[in-house]
């Protein structure tokens, strides 16, 4: 059903890209296409667009339905349409699925055009400078020089950075949120144990499952589930589920309290729908992401470059990408007098909490993009 | 955290600030309301200008008028600021409501070349009045029961001027005012607003 200030109806496009991609990790991707929507219109000298970058299981379908009976609206509907905080009147939106991917985009799940089957583990570990080159050759075929703004949270808000560093003439303002500007060891941490889930499924032929008909699951579904412990706050799946039973307690190791039962739903729609190729490389994009690094960790002098504006902001309940971590973007914007404010949402959520349509939180974004001018 | 100040007050106020911050000087300023100092310094001395707000509904007015903004708790410290990062370091009118007030005057001095401080002098003779007459002073600039009153740290004049000798702060200057007006006679009986410029007499 199509809601009010909802985009409506909206079409995957795919752009082909024949130019090879040099990718960070010393190989190359000799062809390759990227999946992506758009929202609202293209103004005539081009400066409305934002872009939209995705986190580790996102994709290019951002809002909208795909039916007038689509009951699943894309990911980040409630924050993207006519009227709503990121406004398609004054804005056009692009959404794309990133380099990797399995929504479209190339990926080890997609034919490999050189032996007409699935890339599987031959596609490439891509990082988020990967991405970031590919999505400027969009932005190139969409005949976009410079974004008005690029927008994300988690993985998203790290090619948000990646943008402001790499090509600071293309990009006016970066909106990143719940974020950091690398990931801490307990944070890779989860990615490994992840990792390990999948990579040890008996299904998962060192990633060429596709070969034998099977995936695996069981890896996948893991790997969510633990995904989905760190997004949320203890207070939320306190409130959620407390100890609350399914039933009474049987002394099984069955689905017995509701929040196992929240849980394992979790995983097997995930590992019903994701490719387990797809997760590793994600979550290997999320550790190896280190701007500071070439700088000997010094995040100001990787970010001296950068001339966008900025908005920060994080969840006070968020453990996985806390406001510390944040704040260390803040500060080294701080250092090179970058214009840049930074809010700090209390909110309950957890990690999740960048995904809700909280009031005060919709409100800053709303507040920051309405200010943004755009030409005609 | 700002209290209110009636209109002439406050842009004299704010004109004095103006007349402290170098053209184009990088400034903090902390407990900023809605942003409405730091504007007045950005369109008369295009100043760098950053504010610091712990409150949701002014720091959604600073990024609503575009100015920048940092969501924290001055509470805290400036941690995450660095050293002498800052041109000036403007407290205006805060400095009362805070709890770690040495804390934060010795973050300020820390972090800024220069630290602007103002706040309602409690020796005003009003204040002397109401105290006189047994009650606790309610006024325009202090217009707060003592039961709802967020001003935990009230200080004279005098009080100030010991707290910077004991603290190493060098006063580099002081104006006080009332209604506006600039007041020379007898500062800590007839002052009601007093606004100093420090530095640290320490090497930071």
């Amino acid at each position: 059903m199509s809601e009010i200030n909802s985009v409506g109806i909206v079409a995957p496009q795919t752009a082909h890209f024949n130019e090879a991609l040099p990718l960070k990790s010393g190989g190359s991707l000799a062809q390759y296409d990227l999946v992506y929507e758009t929202y609202g219109i293209l103004n005539a000298d081009k400066s409305n667009a934002v872009l939209i970058c995705h986190a580790l299981s996102g994709n290019h379908h951002v809002a909208g339905i795909y039916s007038e009976n689509d009951k699943y609206p894309g990911w980040w509907d409630n924050f993207i349409g006519p009227g709503k905080a990121l406004d398609t009147n004054k804005f056009f939106v692009i959404g794309l699925n990133n380099l990797g991917g399995c929504h479209g985009s190339s990926g080890p799940s997609s034919i490999n055009p050189e032996t007409g089957k699935p890339w599987g583990s031959a596609f490439p570990i891509v990082t988020v400078e990967d991405w970031v080159n590919s999505q400027t050759r969009l932005m190139d075929h969409l005949g976009i020089q410079k974004l008005a703004a690029v927008v994300g949270g988690s993985l998203g808000g790290m090619q948000c950075l990646q943008w402001t560093i790499a090509y600071p003439q293309r990009v006016r303002h970066a909106l990143i949120i719940a974020s950091a500007p690398n990931l801490t060891a307990q944070n890779m941490a989860f990615n490994e144990v992840a990792r390990q889930a999948i990579i040890t499924d008996p299904e998962f032929h060192g990633g060429d499952y596709y070969a034998h008909g099977v995936v695996p699951r069981r890896g996948l579904r893991i790997a969510r589930m633990l995904g989905h412990i760190t997004y949320l706050s203890d207070d939320v799946m306190g409130e959620k589920f407390g100890r609350k039973l399914k039933d009474t307690i049987k002394y099984s190791f069955d689905v017995e309290f509701e929040m196992e039962s929240y849980l394992r739903y979790q995983g097997d729609k995930f590992a019903g729908s994701f490719d387990a190729n797809t997760y590793l490389r994600m979550t290997r994009a999320l550790d190896y992401y280190d701007p500071a690094l070439p700088y000997g960790g010094d995040l100001s002098q990787a970010l001296s470059r950068a001339q966008a504006e900025f908005l920060i902001v994080s969840f006070t309940s968020d453990w996985r990408f806390s406001p510390t971590r944040s704040r260390e973007i803040v500060k080294a914007l701080l250092d090179n007098e970058s214009k840049v404010s930074y809010a700090e949402v209390t909110a309950a959520h957890g990690h999740d909490a960048f995904l809700m349509p909280d009031p005060h939180y919709h409100a800053i974004l709303r507040s920051y993009l309405d200010k943004i001018q755009i030409g005609s | 955290m700002q209290n209110n100040v009636n209109i002439s007050n406050f842009r004299q106020d704010f004109a004095i600030i103006a007349n402290w911050v170098q053209f184009g000087a990088k400034v903090l300023d902390l407990g900023c309301g809605d942003g409405q100092l730091l504007r007045f310094l950005c369109g008369s001395l295009e100043v760098k200008g950053y504010g610091v707000e712990k409150d949701d509904s002014n720091v959604l007015n600073c990024i609503a008028h575009g100015t920048n903004v940092i969501q924290m708790d001055l509470e805290d410290g400036l941690s995450g600021f660095e050293n002498q990062s800052f041109d000036t370091v403007i407290l205006s009118q805060t400095l009362q409501a805070m709890h770690n007030t040495e804390k934060i005057v010795t973050e300020m001095l820390r972090v800024g070349r220069e630290v602007i401080v103002t706040f309602p002098n409690f020796g005003y003779w009003r204040n002397r009045i109401q105290i006189t007459a047994g009650r606790m002073p309610v006024s325009k600039t202090l217009p707060y029961q003592w039961y709802d009153t967020p001003n935990v740290h009230l200080c004279t004049i005098n009080d100030f001027n010991d707290f910077c000798k004991n603290h190493n702060i060098e006063i580099l200057q002081r104006k006080v005012i009332t209604e506006g007006k600039e007041v020379t006679l007898l500062p800590n009986i007839l002052g009601n607003l007093a606004m100093y410029r420090l530095k640290s007499r320490k090497a930071i």
